[in-house]
């Protein structure tokens, strides 16, 4: 008798996964043209509760906490729940994020790299509101640059609100150390290639480098500064083959840039790597702008003093940006907060509350700049009201998260046989594989 | 008669909850990941979409992983993963049993070694990465260990070197594994030789003969596995996240093995002394055979930690460090990161019949013995 119950409960465990496997929805997706959904803008007072979805924690964290102060002195009836997933750069946040959309419970406004990470992932699915009546209500395209509302719409709309600005391609150093060593800013990464021996043969590291993600940071300032932002945009709208000669000539120069480098960058955090210049190590460093917010607040040094910053070789004039942003999720529970929260994000007062403590710039063009006591920060934003602004690939603007994810497989593979053609071809196979072509 | 009944109504009622949860839970979830590794889910963009229409694509994920050239780190995350249990096995069980020997000499202290070994096991993976990472540093701990002593500083990239030793093609693979057969078939059949099973001597030549045949016809006229040459190899990085991970673990099999060694009469080891014999052939002639089960049953236990390292290697390495990559770290970038999640779900269903070789040859086991005793 024990037998057989055995024998039948091993029988209804083995036919449980068949059960399952027959649950799955399989609905037609229909046509192939996508069904736009607007924000409806009914002015109503919001209440309830508000879930923000982050991964600003830490040193971030005083940022967004100043932003929600300002709301919920704003809009009294609505409790703000601040669900912050941690994690650098929203690896685990957006694993989280991943699940809920997925299992239908959509936090209210959700943080995200403004441009192709929201767009290539969740727009093209089919689960953001369309927000181009807030954009129109708000005044908003007239104070936004033109280059970032490209960035942040498709034809079919508008996607998400950028809260702050930060700049990728920069290249950081010690004017009085340059003097000692002899050597001048590098304007184009030849110029580069020629005073890097000068600086080896002193015992200096000529580019300091950090951990894994800050490589593919180095790659995308390389290939801005050996392309150029048009030729870096066709890349992206698939009007430029990634195996094309000038997409070959990048992993070249990137790989003749990689021999000046420390040899134990990969188990150094992207600070560490700052840290080499600032304690004259090393004579420059590839990072974004929240390099100026490390060395003014936690080393507290000046910028033009303690360290000094032009934009990276080749990229005059181009401003590569990238920003974070609030969305609008389709089935958010409470719209109504939703859309006051995004009018705060994008306001001047919202935008000014927030960026000072973040290390930031505003997006908007008429921000009140005494606010901002990093002096970096003052050139930034004269830099991004006049610069050809791109989008970054490494923070989400230029390519969706799929494209991303493989890009660093790319770069691993590359980092170990240092072979350009390969890694051109391999750029090609995910780029078709994401739907760039 | 009629009691028992009752009792039986009384126990299946009390079985049938969990049953029913494991069922789903486990098992259901099992079964849909499988599922899910047999379509096109997050291949298309759109994949995110509400109602999403999956289409069955047979074993494409699969051959894929084996075959395209995007999975290169696929196919090294597997050979990591081979070394990693290999030397967590070999290091955790061979500094297990030396510190058990040491203990079973009961030095003074005992008790406090004892706890002091095993007391790392208490700590989690993500605790024991973080310490270690500092301690790896290349520019901290360990490495300035030898400057106290007058020596130069070690450069050593324990986490980060991208050096490779023991490279293999991964086109041999096949010929690797075929010879790995005979070798097994070799011992297997050595045993069967000495207890004189005919049977079984027969069985394990006709498999040799198979494997043989699969080097010298098979390889050589079937298209190889990859149309081009592709280096794999033991990756230095993964040094690192090994000592750690032996330091955790070896305090686990150093108990187990006390306790075989406390089971073992003192008159054994009385008259091996009376016989002349050695402590350390006391020891490997005597004690460890006498162990066999608890060796085993370390093995089976200190193998599925191997398979787990995932929060280890993300505290010691992080994720994008390839060199130190484990399938199952990739599994979650892939599917959470990437959003491929039919791709991510025929990794998990690699990664799960990897864990079925560890243990099947568990439950075959438990299984024999459980049969002794009821005979």
């Amino acid at each position: 008798m024990l037998k057989r119950i055995i024998v039948f409960a091993a029988i209804s465990l083995l036919l449980l996964p068949v059960l399952f496997a027959g649950g799955q929805t399989e609905t037609q997706s229909g046509s192939s043209s996508m069904e736009v959904e607007s924000v409806k803008l009914t002015g109503a007072k919001p209440s309830g509760e508000l879930e923000i979805f982050s991964w600003w924690a830490g040193d971030e964290g005083p940022a967004l906490e100043a932003l929600i102060d300002l709301y919920v002195s704003k809009n009294t009836g609505v409790t703000v729940n601040n669900a912050t997933v941690t994690g650098g750069s929203g690896v685990n946040a957006r694993a989280v994020l991943t699940t809920r959309m997925l299992g239908g419970d959509p936090p209210d406004s959700f943080q995200v790299h403004a441009g192709q990470e929201l767009i290539g992932t969740w727009v093209i699915a089919e689960r953001m509101v369309d927000l181009t009546p807030l954009y129109e209500q708000e005044g908003w395209l007239d104070v936004f640059p033109e280059d970032l509302i490209k960035l942040l719409g498709t034809k079919d709309g508008i996607w998400s609100v950028p809260v702050n600005i930060h700049r990728s391609n920069l290249l950081w150093f010690v004017d009085s150390n340059l003097d000692k060593w002899g050597v001048s800013v590098p304007k184009t990464w030849d110029e580069f290639l020629q005073i890097a021996p000068k600086l080896k043969s002193q015992g200096v590291v000529p580019l300091a480098l950090g951990e894994a993600w800050t490589v593919n940071h180095l790659w995308e300032s390389v290939a801005l500064g050996v392309l150029g932002p048009d030729k870096w945009n066709k890349l992206w709208s698939g009007e430029l083959a990634f195996t094309s000669a000038d997409a070959v000539k990048v992993w070249e120069v990137f790989k003749n840039v990689l021999e000046y480098t420390n040899a134990d960058a990969a188990s150094l955090s992207w600070q560490q790597a700052t840290d080499m210049v600032v304690n004259g190590e090393a004579a420059f460093n590839i990072m974004g702008d929240w390099a100026a917010g490390y060395m003014f607040t936690t080393l507290k040094l000046t910028y033009g003093e303690g360290f000094s910053s032009s934009p990276a070789p080749g990229c005059d004039g181009v401003f590569m940006m990238l920003s974070d942003s609030f969305g609008l999720p389709k089935g958010a529970k409470n719209e109504t907060a939703v859309i006051e929260w995004l009018k705060l994000c994008g306001s001047r007062e919202g935008q000014d509350a927030f960026n000072p403590l973040k290390g930031s710039i505003s997006a908007r063009s008429d921000s009140d700049m005494s606010l901002y006591k990093n002096t970096y920060l003052h050139s930034a934003a004269a830099d991004f009201q006049k610069d050809t602004i791109v989008g970054s690939l490494v923070h989400g603007a230029a390519a969706n998260e799929g494209f991303m994810n493989d890009f660093a497989t790319i770069m691993g593979m590359f980092l170990t046989s240092k072979d350009p053609v390969a890694a051109a071809n391999g750029m090609q196979a995910i780029a078709s594989q994401n739907g760039i072509q | 008669m009629k009691k028992t009944r009752k009792e039986l109504l009384y126990a299946i009622l009390i079985v049938i909850p969990s049953i029913i949860l494991v069922g789903i839970f486990i098992y259901g979830f099992i079964g849909n990941t499988i599922y899910v590794s047999f379509t096109d889910w997050g291949r298309n963009v759109g994949g995110l979409k509400e109602n999403v229409q999956l289409n069955f694509i047979g074993l494409s994920n699969f051959t894929d992983l084996f075959n395209g050239i995007l999975h290169q780190r696929f196919r090294q995350d597997l050979v990591n993963a081979f070394f990693y249990s290999l030397f967590l096995l070999i290091g955790a069980m061979s500094l297990g049993l030396f510190l058990a020997i040491l203990l079973d000499r009961s030095p003074r202290g005992e008790n406090f070694f004892r706890t002091l070994f095993i007391y790392p096991m208490a700590l989690s993976f993500i605790v024991t990465g973080t310490i270690w990472r500092w301690l790896l540093a290349p520019n901290g701990g360990i490495n300035v260990l030898p400057s106290y002593f007058g020596f130069n500083k070690s450069d050593f990239l324990w986490l980060s070197s991208r050096d490779m030793i023991f490279q293999f093609n991964w086109q041999d693979v096949p010929v690797i594994l075929s010879v790995a057969g005979i070798l097994i078939c070799l011992i297997m059949g050595y045993k069967a030789y000495k207890k004189n099973n005919r049977k079984k001597i027969i069985v394990l030549s006709g498999v040799s003969f198979l494997f043989l045949f699969n080097i010298f016809v098979l390889h050589n006229i079937l298209p190889p596995i990859l149309p081009y040459e592709e280096i794999h190899g033991f990756n230095i990085a993964t040094i690192g996240v090994i000592l750690a991970a032996v330091w955790q673990y070896s305090g686990y099999p150093m108990a187990l093995f006390l306790a075989g060694l406390r089971g073992i009469p003192e008159s054994l080891y009385e008259s091996a002394k009376l016989d002349g014999a050695s402590d350390f052939m006391y020891y490997w002639k005597i004690a460890l055979p006498n162990m066999w089960p608890i060796t085993f049953s370390s093995f089976i236990i200190l193998s599925h930690i191997s398979l787990k390292m995932f929060d280890l290697i993300f505290a010691m390495a992080g994720a994008d460090t390839s060199t130190a990559g484990h399938p199952s770290i990739l599994m979650y970038l892939t599917s959470f990161r990437a959003k491929q999640l039919a791709l991510g779900a025929s990794m998990s269903v690699i990664l799960f019949i990897l864990a079925g070789f560890f243990i099947i040859p568990h439950l075959i086991h438990t299984r024999k013995q459980g049969g002794k005793s009821n005979a």
